[in-house]
């Protein structure tokens, strides 16, 4: 390791611009000739639209444009990426969604007009003057009573409101199983339903230039050359040659800005309409309705053991809501980022899985911190505490009976995933330690002294990285391919930019991967400069999102260098009039074997540029792009042990101690990774006992603001005990597995494990997540009565 | 109509016609540039537009730019001394107190305020402190550290 290379905790390079307000974020651009942008969104949550009237608005001061949805007709609508093929063998139903309303409104937040005016102000004074006709319907919100008879039908393509149903497994094997198994565990809960809340809203500034027949779009997105792609292949709002999507700082993601949404899509169109730039940014409210949400899964779930506590099967039936519309890539959430994760740390004989998705009058869910492997989780180690409780084990002891041992790997479940490497019982023990489990019983004592209730939670999760083989996503439905790019350019002088199609939004990649570089081609790590974010600028590349940085856009770039090194050799061997195969590059330096005859690669970049003593053949220049595809997904592990402290008297959940240990392979930066861990920590702990995105039975999203919609605050939280226990992936060349979801995976379930422990000695038998101080306070007095 | 106001920001004197109903927080970012304030939400919770208005840590969304008339306002690029970070800053980049950045200069600005009125805060006041400054990012943890840090580094 060098001082500023792979696996040093060098402090971030991003961080200047940031702590001195001299960050860019898109709502922070402002275009000469600049407009605003307002949409009039319905109100209501499932609505006939009869007739939108413009005309009063239309004459309001500064007024340069108003769209309805029949105005965009040549516009194609808003798709889903990724078509599941249902147990019948037929495609998922994927209504039409149109970016601005047609004909009907199926969700509060649902666009139905946009104003465009010289300012914001006069735009919002306009919209209020919009009258929009609505002929009410029914709705349904609750993604459990949705297929029920006599409830609304949201979509003529999707009876019953069911968008599909997909399985997993074989069923009549696997219920033979339960039949005689040992014991059953069997629980049912809800997964609830979770607004992602980037601190920077969703915005875009979206031009066109007449003299070039360009569009530029500055857009808060992870992944700048998707929305191109998107909004050129199925939008149709230009040719890709013809759109520049910029993403510049973008002030976090968690999922909610891989999505192509509808502002994006009507304000490039209305940008050449109206012959001016358009901006726009969501208000906190607008985020909230009209940011995709996350989670929101209804399930009851079993686990087989026998009669020495081996896991022999497990049954899942699970119902997920997709909101009235498919987002990008909503799909394949429930299903392939859900249903394959079903097996856990454990070595689980067989597992059926059965997903039907719905969609309900409430605002798209897709991705959000996780994705899918969250739910599983939460379904797996909710079980197997469940199940070492019934069965009068400890938790850890039962875990460890279960792993899939060091020595089984590669590991093929019985859910087609395979399992690369893992110390899974190495982990645990570690977390162990760190949680100082075995002072557990002596805190219960004094907690219980006190008045307190005291209990711990173990989550030992699994997820699947570095999405993702393209062959194999593109088999399991998705769209697109799941590669990564990297084009490393030397200048003349001999400093480097490194091109990435990946993008930055809070994990440091400007640091991180200007190490992986520093580290490869031994270059000062000060020389090397981090491009992203620009479709202009960067090769085309898939953006950030399931933790692939590292695993997927890191190892594009070593793919790269290892080209920059190949060429160099060529050059430094001319150069030192040596055999090439007698050149050997380490530390930044081509030597000839057994001599002190060396060339910088520095020298090397310059002899490339002004090749006057040169391989004859070989082209000038350096500068080499990589594109990689994965082998596999990777498979970061650990075990998160928590210990919570609940006050009877008032229900409140006091989470007094976090441990985790996690397995992310190779960590590239220590600082950097323990802070994406402590980071979706804070939001699984969120999920567990505050967030909750809660729609009432007309629709109406009824915490809709940081008034009513619990953030995680400071107070709320506790410090974090980080450990590692990394088993390089033998599956990338930088042996990393991926680290951004890990918290926001394992959290949920080692806080809910804890609650349930802590509550168990007053007799509590379940609570739903979020765990308030009115659910545990009322749970207590039920148990009491 | 517009109504004009001026006022010192970052020791320089300013003045700007706006609406009546313009916040301080867009005179700031659309008026006078300095958008290193930032909009997270529009309730006055997140914190990400904390400026000190003559001395104190004010949310910049809750006041009207009309109030600020007279004001002496700091805002997150008024805190460095010329190329050198702020004990605070440093102890943010130092720390990894940061990560989408969105959040950071209402933190800084919240926890110079904490540390002028308690030079040596304790985790629990410090946690306590932010209860009005939201981050997404760091789960806290980071921040924490980074305001005890600071603190420590400005008692010097």
């Amino acid at each position: 390791m060098t001082e500023q290379g792979i696996g040093a905790a060098v402090a971030r390079r991003e961080d200047r611009r940031f702590v001195t307000g001299q960050g860019h974020y898109t709502d922070d651009i402002n275009r000469r000739g600049q407009t605003h942008a307002y949409f009039v969104r319905s109100p209501h949550a499932h609505a006939t639209l009869n007739g939108v009237n413009t005309d009063a608005a239309r004459a309001m001061p500064g007024v340069r444009g108003i769209f309805v949805g029949e105005d965009m007709a040549d516009v194609g609508p808003l798709i889903c990426g990724w078509a599941i093929t249902d147990v019948n063998g037929e495609p998922h139903k994927a209504p039409p969604h149109p970016a601005l309303a047609v004909g009907k409104v199926n969700y509060v937040g649902d666009a139905v007009a946009v104003v465009i005016a010289d300012t914001l102000e006069q735009a919002k004074d306009a919209g209020a003057a919009v009258e929009v006709d609505y002929g009410l319907l029914d709705a349904v919100a609750d993604p459990a009573r949705s297929m029920a008879a006599g409830q609304p039908q949201i979509h003529e393509e999707a009876p019953d409101n069911l968008c599909y149903e997909w399985a997993l497994g074989d069923k009549a094997a696997i219920d033979a199983v339960f039949d005689g198994a040992a014991h059953v565990t069997s629980l049912e809960f809800s997964n609830n339903r979770l607004v992602p809340n980037a601190m920077e809203p969703r915005a875009c500034v979206a031009e066109y230039d007449d003299g070039t027949g360009e569009y530029t779009l500055f857009i808060a997105s992870q992944n700048p050359h998707v929305h191109r792609l998107v909004m050129s292949a199925f939008h149709g709002l230009a040719p890709e040659h013809k759109l520049r999507v910029v993403a510049p700082d973008v002030g976090g993601g968690f999922g909610s800005k891989i999505f192509i949404y509808a502002e994006e899509v009507v304000a490039t169109w209305a940008s050449a309409r109206i012959g001016r730039p358009i901006k726009w940014t969501a208000e906190r409210s607008e985020s909230f309705i009209a940011d995709a949400h996350g989670r929101d899964h209804v399930t009851k779930a079993e686990l087989a053991l026998d009669s020495g506590g081996k896991f022999l099967a497990m049954r899942v039936e699970t119902i997920a809501n997709m909101g009235a519309y498919l987002s990008t890539f909503s799909s394949a959430v429930p299903s392939y980022l859900y249903g394959t994760l079903l097996a856990g740390q454990y070595t689980t004989g067989g597992i059926y899985c059965n997903v039907k998705t719905v969609f309900t009058n409430t605002a798209p869910v897709d991705a959000y911190r996780g994705a899918g492997r969250p739910e599983a989780a939460y379904v797996v180690e909710r079980l197997v505490e469940t199940a070492a409780n019934e069965t009068g084990r400890d938790p850890a002891e039962l875990r460890r009976i279960n792993f899939v041992p060091g020595d089984a790997f590669p590991y093929e479940t019985p859910v087609i995933m395979q399992y690369d490497c893992g110390d899974f019982a190495g982990s645990m023990d570690q977390a162990l330690d760190l949680a100082g489990y075995g002072g557990f019983q002596a805190r219960k004592a004094e907690s219980k002294a006190n008045g307190k209730l005291r209990g711990v939670g173990f989550s030992s999760y699994i997820e699947a990285c570095g999405v993702a083989p393209s062959a194999a996503v593109g088999s399991l439905g998705a769209g697109v391919g799941l590669w990564e790019s990297a084009s490393i350019r030397f200048n003349p002088t001999g400093n480097v930019q490194l091109l990435t199609g990946c993008h930055t939004h809070g994990q440091g990649h400007e640091t991180a991967y200007a190490q992986i570089v520093a580290d490869k081609l031994g270059v000062p790590y000060d020389q090397v400069d981090v491009i992203h974010g620009d479709t202009a600028k960067t090769p085309f590349g898939m953006g950030t999102y399931g933790s692939r940085s590292a695993a997927v856009g890191g190892s594009a770039i070593v793919k790269a260098a290892d080209k920059i090194i190949e060429k160099g050799r060529k050059i430094a061997a001319h150069a030192l009039e040596a055999s090439e195969d007698d050149i050997e590059f380490t530390g930044g330096n081509f030597t000839v074997k057994g001599t002190d005859k060396a060339m910088n690669i520095a020298e090397v970049a310059f002899t490339a540029y002004v090749p006057h003593n040169y391989p004859e053949g070989l082209e000038p220049g350096l500068e080499e792009s990589a594109f990689y595809d994965p082998l596999n997904f990777s498979f970061p592990a650990g075990t998160h042990i928590c210990e919570v402290e609940i006050d009877p008297e008032t229900g409140s959940v006091a989470i007094d101690k976090y441990a985790a240990v996690d397995d992310f392979g190779v960590v590239i930066n220590p600082l950097i990774v323990e802070g994406q861990v402590h980071g979706g920590i804070g939001q699984g702990i969120g999920q567990a006992v505050l967030e909750h995105a809660v729609y009432d039975s007309a629709g109406q999203l009824i915490s809709g603001s940081y008034m009513d919609y619990t953030m995680p605050r400071a107070d709320d939280v506790p410090n974090y005990d980080v450990g590692f226990n990394g088993v390089p992936s033998p599956l990338n060349p930088l042996g990393v597995k991926g680290c951004g979801e890990a918290g926001a995976i394992a959290a949920p379930a080692a806080v809910m494990n804890a609650v349930h422990d802590a509550l168990r000695d007053v007799g509590v038998g379940h609570i739903e997540m979020p765990a308030t101080p009115l659910r545990v306070w009322q749970a207590i007095q039920d148990a009491a009565a | 109509m517009t109504v004009s106001v001026s006022l010192t920001v970052n020791g320089e004197a300013v003045s700007a016609d706006v609406e009546p109903r313009t916040l301080l927080v867009q005179m700031l970012r659309e008026q006078l540039g300095l958008t290193g304030t930032h909009v997270g939400c529009d309730t006055s919770q997140c914190g990400a537009c904390v400026v000190h208005v003559d001395g104190e840590s004010v949310k910049a969304c809750t006041l009207l730019a009309v109030q600020a008339e007279g004001a002496e306002v700091k805002t997150i690029e008024g805190v460095a001394d010329g190329d050198t970070l702020h004990p605070m800053q440093q102890a943010f980049h130092e720390n990894h107190g940061l990560q989408c950045g969105f959040c950071t200069p209402g933190m800084i600005m919240s926890a110079l305020d904490l540390v002028k009125n308690n030079p040596d805060p304790s985790e629990r006041d410090i946690r306590e402190w932010l209860e009005g400054n939201l981050c997404r990012c760091t789960g806290y943890h980071n921040i924490v550290k980074s305001i005890d840090a600071g603190a420590r580094a400005m008692r010097g």
